[in-house]
């Protein structure tokens, strides 16, 4: 990759301070670490409640399936992180998987059906990225916007009814590569390849410029207009690999997604670190804190608690982990 | 007043208001009755007594994601208080609104005591008091108020509707507080530059935390209205009212950034976006395509008047 502009690394190399590994380690993923640590302490307290929480079978259930939101988050993390907002993409979501379920059920080929909502997805905020760039609308505006016109055409289109009668080599949410499952894969590889990009490559190290000071990103450069478009677009490409993954994970498609998706992709990546002013944040955080979601989900469940009080139980956790992060961030400032 | 300070967003959107009512009259004739607007009026107070609190709240440059799920939890602890714990009616309706107003003290709390960012604070507590409001009501819906309850939601008062009348006085109330009071003129100093009104020895903190407490009430005596319009509770009400709302400011010129936006563009926005949904659906169209439509107008309202403002300035 050609770099455009020579951003400085993230902290200068330092072989003399070797020792304050784990210190800088949470200096950097501070947020990332409290994350982790909450997912490791939930797994322990409950598995002394309930030994069956551990069973490999349940894991794998909870985390792919839920693999869809931490892709989306991937997305939303990269647009938070430039100073923006998305709240259309549970819309967008919806609309594209249903593109991948009537293609496949009208005879189109199988890849057809499992590009088309990712260039669909692509060109949608491609439009909603000129509008905030060029347009200067703020991108929650537009996004407001996009939600009631996706939306609106999400329920005119299918007029409620579900897709159903999936041909078999669609599903591919079900299947297993080297015994582990595809959302799981998917999951993995796109965090991890997401992350390195946005560390080391010249276009990733401009999101963050361009989140921590757009004016002075404009001094260094960068063509501040242009990637903000392109980061809505990739934005866009990642809410189609969610779609697909949810589109494909059972053998149906509903015409609806679960409401308030949006919410919660947007609350697991601020969770994860990625800070709504923009600048900060990994792409790690985002996909550890929709594991964290959906842990305590499923710990509910498993200690016998009802179901109705998982949301004021989430919400009570993303309250304490704001609060949290803001008292560190002050210790320290 | 010259005829300059005409050219401004809020008669732009008086004007489509105008032609959007002229052209949907003539689509149907049941639209501009007077039963009809009235009726149209009963429908959009409770988004609208939520609006009119959040045009404080984004003209200080903040948000409240909240207020639906605090509507949901009124809705549904004004059930629980009356039928469950016992209480009188009016007793649970004041127990039930000043929980509510507490739930927005909370999110004020949080704002200026933790400088958390209110689009998160309100991302937090949008999930934990709707939560709290699932928890609490475990799906169960609460019904058969006394008669006199509904008078609120359903009845009339000099034949126009109880709440249209609430709605009315809130809107006068709000405006005259927001554009001739020195609180007002504090809302729009805190939106435009919140460090320049701290140093210039403004009470920032406590009207931000007043604002949000605001709108907690608004979204609780919301909720009151609703239950008592649509006869029963459940947890689920209000969902997404937060997004209307916000719709609603934003198409009447409030800017998302603050410092700038009226109560009266925040009313003219809400009676064009429940023109539109009305006048559309009795010429026939569905109600999908009139969704589109508001998102539609939304983005491309802003994108004109920031034309507009761009070429006006210079």
């Amino acid at each position: 990759m050609t770099a455009a502009v020579d951003l400085p690394p993230i902290r200068p190399r330092n072989g003399a301070r070797r020792q304050g590994f784990l210190r800088r380690l949470f200096a950097d993923y501070g947020q990332e670490c409290v994350v982790l640590g909450a997912i490791v302490l939930l797994f322990v307290v409950v598995t002394f409640i309930n030994p069956r929480f551990v069973n490999t079978n349940n894991l794998i259930t909870i985390f792919s399936g839920n693999a869809y939101i931490a892709v989306a988050a991937i997305g939303m993390a990269m647009v938070i992180m430039t100073g923006n907002i998305d709240v259309s993409v549970g819309a967008l979501i919806g609309v594209l998987a249903t593109i991948a379920g009537t293609l496949a059920v009208s005879g189109y080929p199988i890849w057809f059906a499992l590009t088309a909502p990712i260039l669909v997805g692509m060109a949608v905020n491609t439009v909603i990225g000129v509008l905030v760039a060029y347009g200067r609308i703020p991108s929650i505006v537009v996004t407001l916007g996009a939600l009631s016109i996706l939306r609106g055409g999400l329920i005119g289109v299918t007029g409620g009814t579900w897709i159903t009668d999936l041909p078999p080599d669609f599903l591919i949410a079900q299947k297993r590569l080297f015994s582990i499952p595809v959302p799981l894969i998917f999951m993995i590889v796109l965090t991890v390849a997401a992350f390195l990009w946005m560390r080391y490559s010249a276009f990733g190290r401009s999101i963050y410029a361009i989140g921590g000071n757009p004016e002075a990103a404009v001094a260094t450069g960068i063509p501040v207009e242009r990637r903000l478009v392109s980061v809505f677009a990739i934005h866009g490409a990642f809410a189609g690999l969610a779609a697909i993954l949810f589109a494909t994970q059972l053998q149906v498609i509903q015409s609806t997604v679960p409401p308030n998706l949006e919410l919660t992709i947007i609350t697991a990546t601020v969770i994860g670190g990625v800070s709504i002013l923009g600048g900060t944040g990994t792409v790690i955080g985002s996909t550890l804190a929709t594991i964290l979601f959906a842990t305590i989900g499923s710990a509910l469940i498993f200690i016998n608690v009802s179901a109705y009080w998982l949301r004021a139980v989430i919400g009570l956790l993303i309250l304490a982990t704001v609060l949290a992060d803001m008292l560190r961030r002050r210790g320290r400032a | 007043m010259n005829w300059r300070a005409l050219i401004r967003h809020e008669t732009f959107l008086a004007l489509l208001l105008v032609l959007v009512l002229v052209v949907l009259s003539f689509q149907s004739d049941r639209f501009f009755t007077v039963a009809n607007l009235l009726n149209q009026g009963r429908l959009m107070t409770e988004i609208g007594l939520i609006a009119i609190a959040m045009t404080f709240v984004i003209a200080t440059g903040g948000i409240d994601l909240s207020v639906g799920s605090i509507l949901g939890l009124v809705a549904i602890l004004l059930g629980v208080f009356w039928q469950n714990v016992g209480m009188p009616l009016p007793m649970a309706m004041a127990a039930a609104i000043a929980a509510g107003t507490f739930a927005g003290f909370l999110n004020g709390f949080i704002i200026t005591r933790f400088r958390v960012p209110p689009l998160i604070a309100t991302l937090a507590t949008l999930a934990l008091y709707r939560g709290l409001a699932e928890g609490i009501s475990q799906a169960r819906s609460v019904r058969g108020y006394p008669d006199w309850f509904y008078v609120l939601g359903q009845g009339e008062v000099l034949g126009v509707p109880t709440q249209l009348w609430i709605l009315f006085a809130a809107a006068v109330i709000a405006s005259v507080i927001l554009a001739y009071t020195r609180w007002g003129r504090t809302v729009y100093a805190i939106g435009s530059n919140e460090v320049a009104s701290r140093f210039s020895g403004l009470p920032v903190e406590t009207t931000k935390l007043a604002l949000y407490t605001a709108s907690g009430f608004a979204a609780s005596l919301a909720a009151v209205i609703f239950v008592s319009r649509v006869s029963t509770t459940r947890s689920d009400m209000g969902t997404g009212i937060e997004l209307d709302a916000i719709t609603a400011v934003v198409l009447g010129g409030t800017s998302i950034f603050g410092g700038r936006g009226t109560i009266i563009g925040t009313i003219i926005g809400l009676c064009l976006i429940q023109a539109l949904k009305n006048g559309l659906s009795l010429a026939g169209v569905k109600g999908d395509g009139t969704i589109m439509l508001i998102g539609a107008v939304l983005i491309l309202a802003i994108l004109v008047s920031n034309i507009f403002e761009r070429s006006g300035s210079r």
